[in-house]
């Protein structure tokens, strides 16, 4: 589904990737760990065409289309979901305003009759209701007022809505607590595991693999995967730390 | 009657403006003049859209309130000049857009006169501009020295949309009396990258994302106008052919 091969990448002229190599099929939860400073953010911002992340070298290919040649709303549509480390706050700009426009100009894109206001609503709250979310906070301005847990859950929701085949999903467990961090947890499971769809889960710690059963786990450092492996690497990096696995 | 001369660059008030443009439309009608009787309630929505010069002069009666909402868009030249005078514990709010691109040349000119105690004066004035156009919102707010428990406000945003457009924003305060609240606040700058990338990243194209921020930008200016519908979708399409 997703083929990232020797990707170079800079940020403002500073080499951050240095020969990325990554390959997700589909049905694949792959977990990508690493230290401050590896590129973890960078990757996921490269993938999901942020302005300013610059590919120098390499390729990524989503379904066997060249993914860097596409811009941020063809990159969705395609199916490609990016949840975000610091969800954007936009006041004057309501969830399901900015959703239901954001879903339908995929589905067009895609060839798709648009949804209807009712359709869209009956989603959203089913979709909310999966993260636990009030529907009265997805009428709410975009993450304007949301607390750091609320914000990462609206992600889900909109994650849920969108459907995409492929989510990367950038420390979505910061700034969660224990309860959350399983609402999440079982969010993603049910949105994401299914043989047609794969997740990428860059994260700092194992907590949230308890609860999203990663099948492969990799090590990244240095702007590259040093080391790759089931879930049991997950366990070795929270126990003997980056230091000793990345050296 | 006495012609006025033509306005230069010089007079304060025209320092912005497209003089080509007024000398055709010189000498001026007499201003509108609206007089809203102590107690009352009055509402206007004003759609600016034909390049005209709009001179408006109001007096706001003992205890009154007036709301005006202006939309400024049209032509290549628009300007709305309102003159407003706050009489005891009256209230006036103005709820402003003024949205161009090409080379317009859109202004926005007030003055309001807190002439006796205790009135209020609440002037929100939003511009988007692209091309190489000019947005300029000049607002006086004097109070006379009995005007005490004077309460005004302006709120003033601009957003650009190329480096090439203006925005001008003058907010001023002449103030002859001792207690008063006089609060301004202006703000110039443009849409937030991060912002636009947030909402792209979700499928829409950046011609929308753009659309969806400017919506929001304008918004709250016609909360409470009695077409706000109108005036929301007038303003949504000019803000289309802009992105």
């Amino acid at each position: 589904m997703l083929k990232i091969e020797n990707l170079h990448a800079t940020v403002a002229d500073k080499p951050i990737l240095k020969g990325l190599s990554l390959a997700i099929n589909a049905g694949e939860i792959h977990a990508i760990m690493g230290p401050n400073g590896a590129g973890k953010s960078t990757l996921s911002y490269v993938l999901g065409g942020r302005p300013g992340y610059e590919v120098t070298e390499g390729s990524a290919t989503f379904d066997g289309q060249d993914l860097l040649a596409l811009d941020p709303h063809e990159r969705a549509a395609a199916g490609l979901f990016l949840g975000f480390q610091y969800p954007v706050e936009i006041p004057g700009v309501s969830n399901v305003q900015f959703l239901r426009e954001s879903l339908n100009a995929q589905r067009k894109a895609r060839g798709q009759e648009p949804l209807s206001g009712g359709d869209f609503l009956k989603l959203a709250r089913e979709k909310a209701g999966l993260l636990k979310m009030d529907m009265d906070m997805l009428k709410r301005p975009v993450n304007v007022g949301f607390s750091g847990g609320e914000k990462k859950r609206n992600e889900m929701v909109q994650m849920g809505i969108l459907d995409p085949k492929l989510a990367i999903l950038d420390e979505t467990d910061s700034g969660l607590d224990i309860d959350a961090l399983r609402i999440v947890g079982d969010g993603i499971n049910a949105i994401m595991r299914r043989p047609d769809k794969a997740v990428l889960l860059i994260t700092h710690y194992q907590r949230l693999l308890d609860y999203v059963r990663p099948d492969f786990v990799h090590v990244l450092a240095g702007g590259r995967i040093v080391k790759s492996g089931g879930p049991e690497l997950a366990l070795e990096l929270e126990r003997e730390g980056y230091a000793e696995i990345a050296a | 009657m006495s012609v006025i001369a033509l306005p230069t660059r010089r007079d304060e008030a025209w320092r912005y403006s497209d003089i080509d443009a007024v000398a055709t439309a010189w000498p001026l009608p007499a201003p509108e003049s609206i007089v809203v009787p102590a107690g009352d309630d009055f509402k206007r929505a004003i759609v600016q859209d034909a390049g005209d010069i709009r001179q408006i002069e109001m007096s706001i009666g003992k205890g009154a309130t007036a709301s005006l909402h202006v939309l400024n868009i049209g032509g290549a030249y628009g300007r709305i000049e309102l003159d407003v005078t706050l009489h005891e514990g009256a209230d006036f709010h103005l709820g402003a857009a003024q949205i161009g691109g090409g080379e317009q040349n859109l202004e926005i000119v007030t003055t309001v006169t807190h002439a006796e105690p205790g009135a209020t004066s609440r002037q929100m004035v939003r511009s988007v501009l692209g091309g190489t156009a000019t947005g300029t919102y000049l607002g006086k707010v004097a109070v006379a020295r009995d005007a005490q428990q004077t309460d005004s406000e302006q709120d003033v945003k601009a957003m650009l949309l190329e480096r090439s457009a203006t925005a001008n924003a003058k907010p001023e305060l002449e103030i002859f009396a001792d207690d008063v609240k006089c609060a301004h606040g202006c703000a110039i700058g443009e849409l937030d990258a991060m912002s636009l990338y947030y909402l792209q990243s979700r499928g829409l194209p950046p011609a929308e994302a753009k659309k969806i921020l400017l919506q929001a930008f304008v918004a709250g200016v016609f909360d409470g106008a009695e077409d706000e519908e109108k005036l929301q979708a007038l303003a949504l399409t000019k803000l289309g052919e802009l992105v």
